[in-house]
């Protein structure tokens, strides 16, 4: 090939680039490995990875049981191994793929339109609320604290530039949104009021109260949806203007935080200021049915700086996770899986309500919950550590006034056997904080 | 088709149609286990909250999920099928071993919030990445986090923003020459910077004269993809980066490029100050029909403070651990800690290359590039015949004059049997026709492309029709974009 080239070496390849700054030594990295090698290595590194735990952690990431078929699918080279579906005849499966997913979760969420994807939950999220700006040409946000905090803290940095004022409205004692305080936060310049339903506690929002302050003060409501399971049982926030979800609890792995699969729904009527691509159906020159990625004149690559985001690359392989996984659910599965969510928690509720105190009981929830305890939780996670159990988030981080509380999350694979060994720590705990007191009391006595 | 092509032969495929178009009432492909906890009464537990209906939801058996996908994936185009030459998107092999690493339980199922204690896998997953990548593109440090190559451009322009604002003053400008990528002022947009275009010169390269002209101390940065869209690389990058620094602005590189780089030159030996890389493009991790990807940011030592959070350390006792408490941080720019499957995989593809591996692949992307641009020579038009990196760029200035455009010719290139190449793009390239081999293809797949669009060639100039009519061979034809995009159906509805 030189030779056909015309030149002699390969390093008249590299001509153009200046002599002095041309690396003339081996990288530092490790010797080139064997492929037994490789996986040897990544089997070490998932032993040190919590390999063989039960986990109760939610808050965001959810552990539900993933189909085989989806991984069998995905798989496949023409799927896996595939670009961007610009060139629409040789992309149809992709295409018609993501126009199914674009459908179908516009039946889970009530929503008119879908886009192929967004990053993550945390991004659309964001994305969705600078989308609300230009839709209402307000700036202010008004942003429920009982959000994800990490998703928070994505929005702060990404308002921080677009002069984008948020103002935070606490929860009440239901852990739901305080609706006196999105009242109170509320001005003429409010573009949207962003919350998450079911909530960062699990508990789900009255999104309707929520939308009618929204709405009144002529602000857009923004819904973020961290559980997408949820959406089997749980009426969809319909009075919402865009909701921005996070699919991952439909088929993709956990894997640590990532890839997940972010997505935004709106109405019709917003589409054209929707981050993201789009596909849609249209026909070719004979008349027969097919898919091509439209309204591009929202992106990047036509209009450049005026373009409603920068986003290009976005989560199409995850988001075909997702697909297939709602495709095996279907219309009956997903409210039995829901279902079984549902059950798992109000039994483990019931249970951890024995020895702890469970918080924000008086509104309705899907799978997680918080619950208090009179030793610090990482204490008592240490020990369940031991038993190959990871307890619930401990929230002193994000909400230092609730004391020793954590989140605890039960899915369809939590076995009843885990929640009651988990219950019989904290019961442990409890007693032992207790006779610990009594001691004491007796000591002052 | 004037000469047969001896890539491709048209062979039967199945029609599918939508899922909803063939759902019916009591067919599933799911099975839960029997409840071990008591049953519940949903509408005492959720009340108004209840979800009576799911709509349009299909339901289907197993079987036809399987020939669905199936059959749909055959209408798609892919690596594993053959050359797949976008320019500036590395279209280059995805080892399947990537995939079965990251598919090990522990690495697949770990909780972003598990304990430090048994997260020791992933954290060192997390670090040794991070270093490798730190040695290869010759900066100080890096952070994950981003998600794609546009978000990691945002990730850096906010870390050059807050720099800046540290020394007193964050500047109102960033410029990026007029061969960039479209993400690059749409990002610079996002971050509220103001977007001043730089222009090239006869070369291709950035016009030096117009930089020190345009240079002031209201410009933050110069985004600059090196080798830029032409695959060019810039022979004065030292002298930009001087211009640059002497007036206190930051280079900034777009990384798409980076596959012509790694193992032969650093970009932290040549004044580059921040840049992201995209583990889709370079480090082989799939691009899935478009995600996803993954863009770290690499950063030199000034710049440490304002990383996201949270970064990896050592803790006292040697295990590793993430640090939250760094006041001048830029903040997350996403939950959690980044696209971590995709990490998973880029270690395990630097790991199968070494430095040796690493070398040669960059040594073959930028041969390969030559051959082809050795072998078209003849029939297409060169616009700049600076030396060519990984990837070539003609345009169809010949074929135009024929009324046959850039996209015509990429659209009879499916029907050869190959994906086309990156089309009208860079726009300093009327009729541009951006192609990029990478070091994946062989001779022989390289001699039949070459053969391919040599024929093409000849059928503009003896049957423009044939080409203009293209593709023939798929199964759909060219579709009406712009009735999509008049009447825009983004979903199914039923009848």
């Amino acid at each position: 090939m030189l030779k056909a080239i015309g030149l002699r070496s390969v390093d008249d390849l590299f001509a153009p680039i200046p002599a002095e700054y041309r690396l003339n030594r081996d990288l530092k990295i490790p010797r080139q490995m064997a492929e037994s090698e490789i996986v040897e290595y990544f089997r070490q590194r998932s032993r040190e990875n919590g390999d063989g735990y039960t986990s109760f952690l939610g808050a965001g990431a959810y552990f539900h049981y993933r189909p085989v078929i989806i991984d069998a699918l995905i798989s496949r080279g023409e799927f896996l191994t595939a670009y961007t579906p610009y060139q629409a005849e040789i992309s149809q499966g992709t295409l018609q793929s993501i126009f199914e997913f674009q459908t179908m979760i516009c039946e889970l969420t009530g929503m008119e339109v879908a886009n192929a994807s967004m990053y993550d939950g945390s991004t659309a999220a964001a994305e969705a609320v600078m989308m609300a700006v230009r839709l209402t040409g307000r700036r202010s946000v008004v942003v429920a604290r009982n959000l994800h905090p990490e998703y928070r803290e994505v929005l702060a940095t990404y308002a921080t530039h677009q002069g984008m004022p948020l103002s935070i409205a606490n929860f009440g004692d239901d852990g739901r949104l305080n609706l006196k305080e999105v009242e109170k936060s509320i001005t003429p310049d409010t573009a949207c009021v962003l919350v998450q339903s079911p909530n960062f506690f699990g508990g789900i929002e009255d999104v309707d109260a929520i939308a009618e302050v929204a709405h009144k003060h002529g602000a857009m409501l923004v819904v973020s949806i961290a559980e997408a399971v949820s959406l089997g049982i749980v009426e969809p926030p319909r009075q919402a203007d865009v909701i921005a979800m996070e699919a991952q609890s439909f088929g993709v792995p956990l894997g640590f935080g990532g890839p997940y699969c972010g997505v935004i729904a709106t109405r019709e009527k917003n589409v054209r200021q929707m981050p993201g691509r789009l596909v849609g159906q249209t026909v070719d020159k004979q008349g027969k049915r097919g898919f091509v990625l439209t309204l591009a004149t929202r992106e990047q690559h036509i209009r450049r700086e005026k373009a409603t985001s920068n986003i290009c690359t976005n989560q199409a392989l995850v988001a075909l996770m997702v697909n297939i996984f709602m495709t095996v659910y279907g219309k009956v599965g997903l409210k039995e899986l829901a279902k079984q969510n549902l059950a798992k928690t109000a039994y483990a509720a019931s249970q951890f309500g024995k020895h702890g105190k469970v918080l924000f009981s008086g509104s309705p929830r899907f799978n997680e919950f918080v619950v208090q305890t009179s030793e610090d939780p990482y204490a008592i996670n240490g020990r369940l550590l031991g038993h190959k159990i990871v307890g619930g988030l401990p929230l002193k981080k994000f909400y230092p006034e609730l004391g020793n509380a954590a989140l605890w999350c039960c899915t369809e694979l939590t076995t009843r056997s885990a929640i009651d060994t988990a219950v019989g720590f904290i019961a442990e705990s409890e007693r032992s904080v207790r006779s610990a007191k009594e001691e004491v009391e007796e000591v002052a006595r | 088709m004037k000469h047969m092509t001896r890539k491709a032969t048209r062979h039967v495929n199945q029609n599918e149609g939508l899922i909803f178009e063939k759902s019916s009432a009591g067919k599933a492909a799911w099975k839960l286990p029997p409840l071990d906890v008591p049953d519940i009464d949903t509408s005492a537990l959720l009340g108004s909250s209840e979800r009576k209906d799911l709509g349009n939801m299909p339901e289907v058996s197993e079987i036809e999920i399987i020939r669905h996908f199936t059959r749909l994936s055959t209408w798609n185009y892919a690596i594993d099928l053959g050359m797949y030459p976008l320019g500036s998107c590395t279209m280059k092999y995805n080892p399947r071993v990537n995939e079965a690493v990251a598919r090990v339980e522990g690495i697949a199922n770990g909780h972003p919030y598990q304990p430090e204690k048994i997260s020791q896998g992933a954290l060192r997953i997390l670090k040794t990445l991070s270093e490798q990548l730190i040695e290869i593109t010759g900066m100080d440090a890096i952070t994950l986090q981003p998600a794609a190559g546009a978000h990691g451009e945002m990730t850096g322009l906010l870390m050059v923003r807050a720099w800046h604002q540290s020394q007193g003053n964050a500047r109102k400008k960033i410029l990026i020459p007029d061969s960039a990528h479209g993400t690059n002022p749409a990002t610079a947009a996002m971050v509220n910077y103001a977007v001043e275009n730089l222009k090239s010169d006869s070369r291709g390269m950035v016009d030096i004269a117009s930089l020190e002209a345009q240079m002031n101390e209201d410009v933050a940065a110069l985004m600059l993809t090196n080798p830029n869209t032409l695959g060019v690389f810039e022979q004065q990058i030292h002298k930009i980066a001087d211009i640059l620094h002497a007036k206190g602005g930051l280079l900034y590189m777009d990384g798409a490029n980076m596959n012509a780089l790694v193992g032969k030159v650093r970009p932290g030996d040549f004044g580059v100050d921040v840049m992201h890389l995209n583990l889709h493009k370079t480090f082989s991790t799939p691009h899935g029909g478009g995600g996803p990807g993954s863009g770290p940011v690499a950063i030199k030592k000034n710049l440490d403070p304002f990383l996201p959070t949270p970064v990896v350390m050592t803790k006292p006792d040697g295990t590793l651990g993430f640090d939250y408490n760094r006041p001048q941080s830029v903040g997350r720019v996403r939950a959690f800690y980044g696209n971590f499957g995709m990490f998973v995989r880029a270690l395990a593809y630097i790991q199968a290359n070494g430095p040796d591996g690493l070398r040669q692949t960059t040594e073959d992307a930028v041969l390969n590039a030559n051959y082809i641009r050795k072998g078209l020579g003849a029939v297409f038009d060169l616009p700049y015949d600076t030396p060519s990196m990984h990837e070539v760029v003609f345009s169809d200035k010949v074929q135009a004059k024929k009324g046959v455009r850039t996209m015509d010719i990429a659209k009879r290139l499916i029907d050869y049997g190959f994906h086309p190449y990156t089309t009208a793009f860079p726009l300093i390239v009327p009729g541009a026709l951006m192609i990029e081999p990478t070091e994946s293809e062989s001779k022989e797949e390289m001699d039949l492309f070459i053969e391919a669009m040599k024929s093409i060639g000849e059928e503009v100039e003896e049957d423009p029709q044939t080409v203009l009519g293209a593709p023939h061979s798929t199964r759909v034809s060219r579709l009406d974009e712009t009735a999509a995009a008049r009447k825009p159906i983004l979903r199914w509805k039923p009848s």
